[in-house]
């Protein structure tokens, strides 16, 4: 087996690890950074740099470990963040990130971008600790985290070594501790650990197990080699300076003695540290070292261990295949239930009885498989408090990001279909809607802007939202535009078919393209991606108060419910959230609008008629109005009387592509299969409506033809 | 068996290869058989609207939506009967599966590179574009589709142009 075989897998992880690394970086909290976070942030570098050792990625290896050195010193509280200093750990993680595609892709990153993003790392050292070093006389090390907990206790008796050891700076007392290493293993470890150093003492149970080394080796180099043998989570080492700290803490505050972690107080945490500090500046360092270390492994130990069991990562195919399988099941099932229906119940009460238990089995079997794609909206949301952050600056524009719904959850292929589209709504409102700080002010509003990023399940749709408090549309520029570039547009035209106007392809109202947003392509855009997944666009705006824009779609692709209706001796159907009523038309409400068009009167509305045999050709189907049925449908967010034969009924169908093996069909979005094993179609409203429109155009045309001829005879 | 023999029965292979005959009306027509999946009947085909006369619908292929082809309608032969004999041979041609309507299915048959002859030019119907060529075979004459040619052809309007082309 080759090492390249696993490559993959370290990209997945890598790449993960650097999301989990800019969110974080992004939620720390400049002036007064949680150590569990800057914790969690080391580890993730320290992680990936080890996985590029191990593959050989040696640019990524050596600047991920300029990264990590200095995260180290962050996290020890010796280098004090700043936010241009978390600007350059992002600047760091994106250009860990190229490096990563880089070595995806084969090739070798771009050694430029290497040396000078190492020759800020390095200079940012240089500068910061450089300072650094001189502050510690001063101020306390007001961050020192968590005291250090009972680990420092056993070793109460060898305390005086122990600080000898310190001071002479050479070898170091490391108390280690294994949790949760079976007898074999710990054997093993201990027999490695004896050539790293004298064992000092040792005992505890596979639960936990203690030992104290005297040893010249560096924590580091001791951690990296028991890992071979154990899962860091179960280690943790550390420099048993402590002891004068824990007889300190005693006398002092009994509090510290109790194991209770790192909730026991950052009171107390302060008041050691900081007596040492003052007292003894060389064993500081050493102290801040031990302690923040301690509890962030073993917590952080714990959370990576809950998720790595929990989850389990697997191929998207794997997946359809067996949605792809259950559909199938399902298909049988049916056709199955409807041979036994016919059977006399009871000379045949078992399988009948089989038969609803097959039937509940295969749904909730659906069910269940269906979830396995459904993904939490947080994996959109997630990736834009940077974006925000980004272009908020660039700007120059106070913006707080606000989300809600982040665990709503939309099926995978359409969360991946929805960043993109999302992103330009953001960029979007961040660029126009938002106003200024000034003219914030001037309106009366908070400077900071408010961007609201929201997610919710309205019956079988998800609402995804982008709200901001801006300026909201000027109805008056977008009309004036909408003039210039040659679009029919009134002044009573109402808000929403104003707003509409703005999805027109290379439409734009900035005054100034910036390269953020404004270059006219895009909204049209966006409203296609969303139309193609099944969606669409609206938008709620109110001068001076912001705009909403809202995107609808449906919650999967690949179940449908639908209405199945019949049209001659076909079957079609039509997705059940377009139909909004049926009725019989009456021969009072059909109106005809020049010549062929006509109109069905629905309370008030007139709404144009679509004949299905019309439109998609069916022969044998009932022509006269008043006979055939009239199905109220709406699509793209216009209504029409769709003319059916029959309603037969409602259904769940599993949606199969007709573009797989054969290619767009106008007026259907996709086929399913029904009970029968038959093939029927999805209806596609808007554009069967254009469809029809079109035939009709046709016909029109021969007709015009037609009478030209006559005439020339 | 001696090695030189095994070797020649090698080359050999490799040089002919196998068609899939078939009949349209009285004319016999053979494909490449690697690009044949599987042969079944005609049966519970669903209309689309719209399309050309010879593209018969979609069918039900165990999950899969599959588009029908008539190739009788689409090389306009007079007599287009459906009934127990037509058969279709599910292809599988750039990635997709399609299944074309013949009249019948007789054999697999072997053809050598030598009893392969180059196409002739032909009339509208049946563009050499899409033929491969003529197989003799003592008395019949096989005409050789290449069917991923044929299936991909414009004309055939069995696949979207417009995106990929562009």
């Amino acid at each position: 087996m080759d090492i390249s075989d696993f490559y993959d897998t370290f990209f997945e992880e890598a790449e993960e690890l650097l999301a989990d690394m800019e969110r974080l970086l992004l939620d720390l909290d400049v002036d007064d950074p949680d150590v569990e976070e800057l914790n969690a942030i080391f580890r993730a570098a320290h992680s990936i740099k080890g996985g590029a050792g191990t593959f050989g990625f040696t640019v990524l290896q050596e600047t991920t470990h300029l990264l990590e050195n200095l995260l180290d010193h962050t996290r020890r509280g010796e280098l004090s963040l700043r936010r241009d200093i978390v600007d350059t750990f992002l600047e760091t993680k994106d250009m860990l990130h190229d490096q990563l595609d880089a070595y995806r892709n084969g090739g070798e990153p771009d050694a430029e971008a290497f040396e000078r993003i190492s020759r800020v790392l390095q200079q940012m050292a240089l500068d910061e600790l450089g300072q650094q070093q001189a502050l510690t006389q001063a101020p306390p090390v007001d961050k020192a985290p968590a005291p250090a907990p009972a680990v420092s206790t056993p070793v109460q008796s060898e305390l005086e070594p122990a600080m000898q050891a310190v001071e002479e700076g050479k070898g170091q007392r490391l108390s280690i501790t294994l949790t949760g290493v079976s007898d074999k293993d710990r054997a093993l470890l201990v027999e490695e650990l004896e050539h790293f150093g004298t064992m000092v003492s040792q005992s505890g149970d596979t639960e936990r197990y203690q030992v104290t080394l005297d040893s010249s080796e560096s924590k580091d180099d001791i951690e990296v080699v028991l890992c071979f043998i154990i899962e860091p989570e179960q280690l943790s080492i550390e420099v048993a300076a402590a002891p004068a700290v824990a007889a300190s803490a005693t006398a002092e505050t009994p509090v510290a003695e109790a194991p209770a972690e790192s909730a026991s107080g950052p009171a107390e945490a302060s008041t050691v540290p900081t007596a040492e500090a003052v007292s003894d500046p060389d064993s500081a360092a050493p102290k801040a070292e031990s302690a923040p270390a301690r509890p962030a492994g073993k917590a952080g130990g714990k959370a990576a261990k809950g998720s790595e069991s929990s989850t389990i990562r697997v191929p998207v195919d794997k997946v359809d295949q067996i949605i792809n399988l259950v559909g199938e099941l399902i298909i049988t099932q049916s056709m199955l239930e409807q041979t036994a229906s016919d059977l006399d119940i009871v000379s045949h009460g078992p399988l009948v009885n089989g038969m609803n238990l097959l039937q509940r089995n295969a749904r909730d079997l659906q069910e269940a498989v269906m979830s396995i794609r459904m993904m939490p909206m947080d994996y959109v949301f997630s990736r834009f408090p940077r974006l925000v952050r980004d272009l908020a600056a660039k700007l120059g524009k106070d913006v707080e990001l606000v989300t809600e719904g982040k665990s709503t959850e939309l099926d995978k292929s359409l969360i991946e279909r929805i960043i993109d589209p999302l992103t330009h709504l953001v960029r979007n409102s961040l660029d126009h809607g938002l106003e200024p700080r000034e003219k914030r002010e001037a309106a009366g509003k908070p400077t900071t802007g408010r961007l609201t990023l929201s997610a919710q399940h309205q019956g079988g749709n998800i609402l995804i939202e982008v709200i901001d408090d801006g300026a909201g549309l000027n109805r008056d520029k977008i009309l004036a535009k909408a003039r210039s570039s040659g679009i029919a547009v009134t002044d009573t035209m109402s808000d929403d078919d104003v707003w509409q106007l703005i999805f027109a392809p290379g439409f734009s109202t900035a005054e100034q393209v910036s390269d953020v947003s404004g270059r006219g392509v895009g909204m049209d855009v966006v409203k296609r991606n969303i139309q193609e997944m099944g969606g669409h666009v609206e938008i709620l705006s109110k001068t001076g108060q912001g705009t909403t824009t809202r995107i609808v779609l449906p919650l999967t692709l690949a179940i449908l419910d639908g209405m199945s209706i019949r049209c001659g001796r076909e079957t079609f159907l039509l997705p059940l959230n377009a139909v909004l009523e049926s009725l019989q038309p009456q021969p009072e409400d059909i109106y005809s609008m020049a010549g062929d068009d006509q109109l069905l009167k629905v309370r008030d509305e007139y709404l144009p008629i679509i004949a299905l045999h019309h439109a998609l050709d069916v022969t044998d189907a009932k022509t006269e109005l008043t006979e055939a049925i009239a199905v109220i449908v709406q699509g793209e967010g216009r209504r029409y009387a769709l003319l059916v034969d029959d309603l037969v009924g409602q259904q769940q169908v599993v949606v199969k592509n007709l573009e797989t093996n054969y290619r767009k069909v106008p007026g259907i979005s996709a086929a399913t299969i029904l009970g029968d094993g038959s093939v029927a179609l999805i209806l596609d409203i808007a554009d069967l409506h254009r469809l029809d429109r079109r035939k009709s155009q046709q016909r029109h045309e021969a007709k015009r033809q037609h009478l030209h001829e006559v005439s020339l005879v | 068996m001696s090695p030189q023999a095994s070797t020649d029965a090698l080359v050999n292979d490799a040089a002919s290869s196998e068609y899939l005959v078939f009949s349209l009306g009285d004319e016999e027509y053979a494909v490449d058989i690697l690009k044949v999946q599987e042969i079944r009947g005609y049966e519970n085909v669903t209309r689309i609207a719209n399309v050309p006369e010879f593209i018969k619908g979609v069918t039900n292929l165990r999950g899969v939506i599959v588009p029908i082809i008539d190739l009788r309608l689409k090389f306009h032969l007079d007599k287009v009967e459906y009934g127990g004999q037509t058969v279709v041979i599910v292809v599988n041609v750039d990635d997709r599966i399609v299944g074309i309507v013949v009249d019948g299915v007789s054999d697999v048959m072997s053809l050598a590179p030598d009893q392969i002859k180059p196409a002739p030019e032909f009339g509208v119907t049946l563009s050499s574009d899409y033929l491969s060529g003529i197989g003799s075979l003592e008395d019949r004459m096989l005409v050789l589709v290449d069917i991923e040619k044929l299936l991909t052809h414009e004309e055939m309007q069995l696949v979207e142009r417009t995106a990929e082309s562009a």
